[in-house]
């Protein structure tokens, strides 16, 4: 096996955020953690030692622990990242972690993404508007392979944050869709399934909270986890807008 | 300190799959829902499925005269007949209404395109011509255990692609998540359940919920093998094991564990049934295909338990390549090609890349059979009620509905979490009506102190007992090396004894950690003891059970014993009682007569009565063991010998 295993014999330095809400006593400060490498060592790995032999009270979230749920999103030396498949010889000895902001922190590394993506879900009416009910008994309606490809690319977002976490206009702007919003409404802008009209459309990301809010520093393609294709997703929005807004005028 | 009490006609613990279609049914009747997840749902362990969802629509030339006998046909053989066979026949039914209906709710299917196309089959690179009539429609991918191209998918990412469309139908009926939330013990009067306590895991305060039904779907126990498991960090089988506290729930076949052939080392992480279902070739130390022979008709697509048990059997040969880690294998789909790999395969390229440093076009990857699936959980009738106490419903990995039986086929678990959710949802919503919950109130603020006692008792503990991660550690590694691939009486009686040490350490267990609020060392150490629970009676019932069946393999019981063992473990244990109380009930009634499975061992000891015999009393025994009465009777969706026509 070709490896990405570790340098040997490293010890790290783990500088990380720490503050309990629920704790009166609590304050927000850093706290430091000493650890020997070991091969394939994760994020995911090193906090769970850490948590388990030197400090049980820290926070932070994992679950799949395969970057498939996008549960584990942090800053880790600044960087929106996630844990679970941030290895640490990938990075220097010393590795400071904080939670993501933008979201609602619940205590130390751990943030609320849930309730910041549901009211995404929400806003946006993230999901298929068909005035059709579903017929159990009537073959599937066709669709393309090629635009059943398209649609899944956009459709991998695991809403894990990272990209809003990174967003100059989403730390400025509450109300921004952010990327992974933005993502959202092309993902279902380009579905066939979906009747809603460009006229629609314009309403939800013809705005400063939507596509023209958008600063373009473009930090979420470069650190989205999922690599998802949001310089085209930010292009096919602006078009649509435009073209709804020519053909109203017309 | 406790919160106020809420109350809700349904009740859903647990916010994956099975949980979310079970309130989607609920809510569409017009009941109030509240669905309670450990997790916000999409980041529900139903995410990581990644090759398939079986369904027998026969859309591509491979799967072709496909049909629901056929899938009930695989589904009853790969269960090693431990299936009950009314419960495969409605689920083979349903599975493609399941299937179409997630389209509508918008899951990009990959598409058959009509035309020439290219696969892998059985080594050889074969060019079939798709018929243009079926352009567009749903396509299927090959996996193990089937006569047919069956799995429906949506490249390897299907788990995520139908959560995220599921739980849009959740939002968008404005059904209430309460995320981070556990459900920590059942409100109940020994005959009725009356909804759950629940922890908040931002605060830690208990509440109590009252609901007219209380749907328990939280996945499986996969976590009491530790970290030798392709399972979430959340799959610690708090569902099963509250169920289990009453006392007077069962639960069914704890001992049938699956283990996958493909998990990642050193991590665990699932690689997708689809490598090989698409070509893949599993090879040993020298590079050589073992499979070929030693399964010549499926070869690496026999069932997950065959598989499994023959890489475990290299390597215990010394064909494995040894590491650090332990022995393992190799999976090779280098043949597939860059562009198959990064587009059909593409969650395999970026865990590869992600976690190992390899790149699946040009290396080998390193795997080794891991802990995947839990045949085992809430026992439910077909309508999935829990035995023994109304109101209560079970439905997905949760549950022993029990359509897999020893053995679930890859991409099953995917199709009953959405056809189970319909039809407990349906189940649900006829019987949320008519309870008056205002009575009740004494009951909820009972059950919510005894359970905020569990938390006062260990935070009032001091001294230097153990910590629950050292006890957790001890429990996996028992797990794994006693209750494991392969299994032994000798073995299991040791399993038995450590885990019985450890469950009495945990009363002598001490929390390093007082801090206020959730505090995660003591949210770990509340399950604790319910994890070693299920990690004991999984143990005993293997123990008990002396013959191998599915992925139950004893070595000193190596045949199969329908004479004897033709039959479902149920295991029930109260809080308070010193020892597990197990019986046995039928499987349910038999349609497809035992024989052999068309893979792994022709050998077995036959059944020694009459099928008609065997059928004749399965309604009076089952309903003997706290079976609830179904809706429509027993046996009402067997189309009896529609089996003859597909052999």
């Amino acid at each position: 096996m070709t490896a990405k295993t570790t340098q040997a014999g490293r010890r790290l330095r783990f500088e990380i955020f720490r503050y309990n809400p629920e704790d009166p006593e609590s304050t927000p400060h850093m706290q430091t953690f000493e650890l020997d490498e070991t091969p394939y060592m994760s994020i995911f790995i090193a906090l769970n030692e850490i948590r388990e032999k030197q400090d049980p009270s820290l926070q932070f979230d994992f679950a799949c622990r395969a970057a498939i749920c996008g549960s584990c999103g942090m800053m880790v030396n600044g960087r929106p990242s996630l844990g679970c498949r941030t290895l640490t010889s990938d990075l220097p000895d010393v590795i400071k972690l904080h939670p993501l902001p933008v979201f609602k922190l619940i205590g130390d590394l751990s943030v609320d993404t849930g309730t910041w993506f549901r009211e995404m879900v929400e806003k946006t009416e993230g999901w298929i508007h068909a005035q059709e009910a579903f017929d159990p008994d009537a073959q599937e309606t066709r669709m393309d392979d090629d635009t059943a490809a398209a649609i899944y690319e956009n459709d991998r977002c695991i809403e894990c944050g990272c990209c809003v976490a990174s967003c100059g206009a989403a730390n400025v702007n509450e109300d921004f869709l952010g990327p992974a919003g933005l993502n959202r409404v092309a993902r279902f802008a380009m579905d066939p399934r979906d009747e809603r009209s460009d006229a629609d459309w314009f309403e939800v990301v013809s705005n400063q909270d939507g596509v023209f809010g958008c600063i373009g520093l473009m930090a979420c393609h470069d650190i989205c986890p999922k690599e998802l294709p949001l310089l085209e997703v930010y292009g096919y929005l602006r078009r649509k807008a435009l073209s709804s807004a020519m053909s109203k005028r017309g | 300190m406790s919160g106020s009490l809420l109350s809700t006609d349904v009740l859903v613990i647990g916010g994956g799959l099975a949980g979310e279609r079970c309130a989607i049914e609920a809510a569409a009747a017009g009941h109030n829902v509240l669905i309670l997840s450990l997790v916000p749902p999409r980041r529900s362990h139903s995410c990581a499925a990644q090759g398939g969802m079986q369904a027998s629509l026969g859309n591509c030339v491979k799967a072709d005269g496909d049909n629901p006998t056929l899938h009930f046909l695989d589904t009853v053989r790969g269960s090693d007949w431990g299936a009950d066979q009314e419960v495969a026949r409605i689920f083979a039914e349903e599975a493609q209404i399941a299937v179409r209906e997630l389209a509508h709710f918008g899951v990009p299917w990959t598409r058959v395109r009509g035309g020439k196309n290219s696969y892998f089959i059985k080594g050889e690179r074969v060019e079939i011509e798709e018929s243009i009539e079926n352009d567009g429609l749903i396509m299927h991918r090959d996996f193990g255990g089937t006569a047919k191209w069956r799995a429906c998918y949506a490249a390897a990412g299907t788990g995520h692609a139908v959560l995220y469309a599921v739980d849009s139908e959740v939002v968008r009926l404005g059904v209430e998540v309460r995320d981070r939330t556990e459900a920590v013990e059942l409100i109940h009067d020994g005959s009725r359940c009356w909804g759950a306590v629940a922890r908040c895991l931002r605060t830690g305060e208990h509440y109590p919920i009252l609901a007219k039904a209380t749907v328990i779907a939280t996945g499986g126990y996969g976590r009491i093998y530790g970290q030798f498991t392709t399972n979430a960090t959340i799959n610690e089988g708090m569902g099963a094991a509250i169920a289990l506290n009453t006392g007077v729930v069962p639960l069914g076949n704890m001992e049938a564990v699956q283990f996958h052939p493909t998990g990642l080392i050193p991590s665990g992480i699932l690689l997708t049934e689809g490598c090989r279902g698409d070509g893949g070739y599993l090879l040993n130390r020298d590079l050589h295909r073992f499979m070929v022979e030693l399964e010549p008709h499926k070869q690496e697509l026999a069932s997950r338990d065959v598989v499994s048990r023959h890489m475990a059997q290299q390597m215990r040969d010394g064909k494995g390549v040894e590491t650090p880690y332990g022995p393992h294998l190799w999976l090779d789909i280098r043949h597939l090609g860059e562009e198959h790999v990064t587009t059909k395969l593409r969650e395999v390229f970026d865990i590869t890349r992600d976690f190992v440093g390899l790149h699946p076009a040009h290396d080998l990857i390193p795997v080794r059979p891991t802990q995947h699936y839990s045949m085992g959980g809430v026992r439910v009738n077909k309508d999935g009620e829990a035995y023994n106490l109304a109101g209560l419903y079970a439905a997905g990995e949760a549950a022993c509905w029990d359509m897999h039986g020893f053995n679930r086929l890859g991409g099953n678990s995917l199709a009953e979490t959405i056809v189970a959710g319909r039809i407990v949802g349906r189940t649900v919503a006829a019987h949320a009506e008519g309870f008056s919950l205002d009575a009740k109130t004494g009951l909820a603020f009972g059950a919510t102190r005894h359970a905020e006692s569990r938390a006062e008792d260990w935070l009032g503990r001091s001294g230097d007992g153990p910590s629950v991660y050292e006890l957790r550690d001890a429990m996996a590694t028992t797990m794994m090396d006693k209750v494991g691939i392969f299994r032994t009486g000798e073995e299991l009686q040791e399993g038995v004894d450590e885990l019985r040490t450890l469950l009495g350490e945990c009363d002598r267990a001490v929390l390093r950690s007082k801090a206020p609020g959730m505090n995660p060392e003591l949210t770990f150490a509340l399950r604790l003891k319910n994890m070693m629970r299920l990690a004991l009676v999984t143990t005993e019932g293997a123990l008990a059970r002396t013959e191998s069946r599915g992925a139950h393999y004893r070595t000193d019981y190596p045949l199969r014993n329908d004479a004897e063992w033709l039959n479902r473990t149920l295991v029930r244990w109260s809080v308070d009682a010193p020892e597990p109380n197990y019986s046995y009930e039928p499987v349910g009634l038999i349609d497809l007569p035992p024989g052999h499975r068309g893979y792994g061992s022709d050998e077995r000891i036959e059944l020694t009565m009459s099928v008609e015999e065997y059928n004749a009393d399965v309604d009076e025994k089952q309903r003997e063991h706290g079976k609830l009465e179904t809706v429509d009777p027993i046996g009402t969706r067997i189309q009896w010998g529609a089996w003859e026509q597909a052999v």
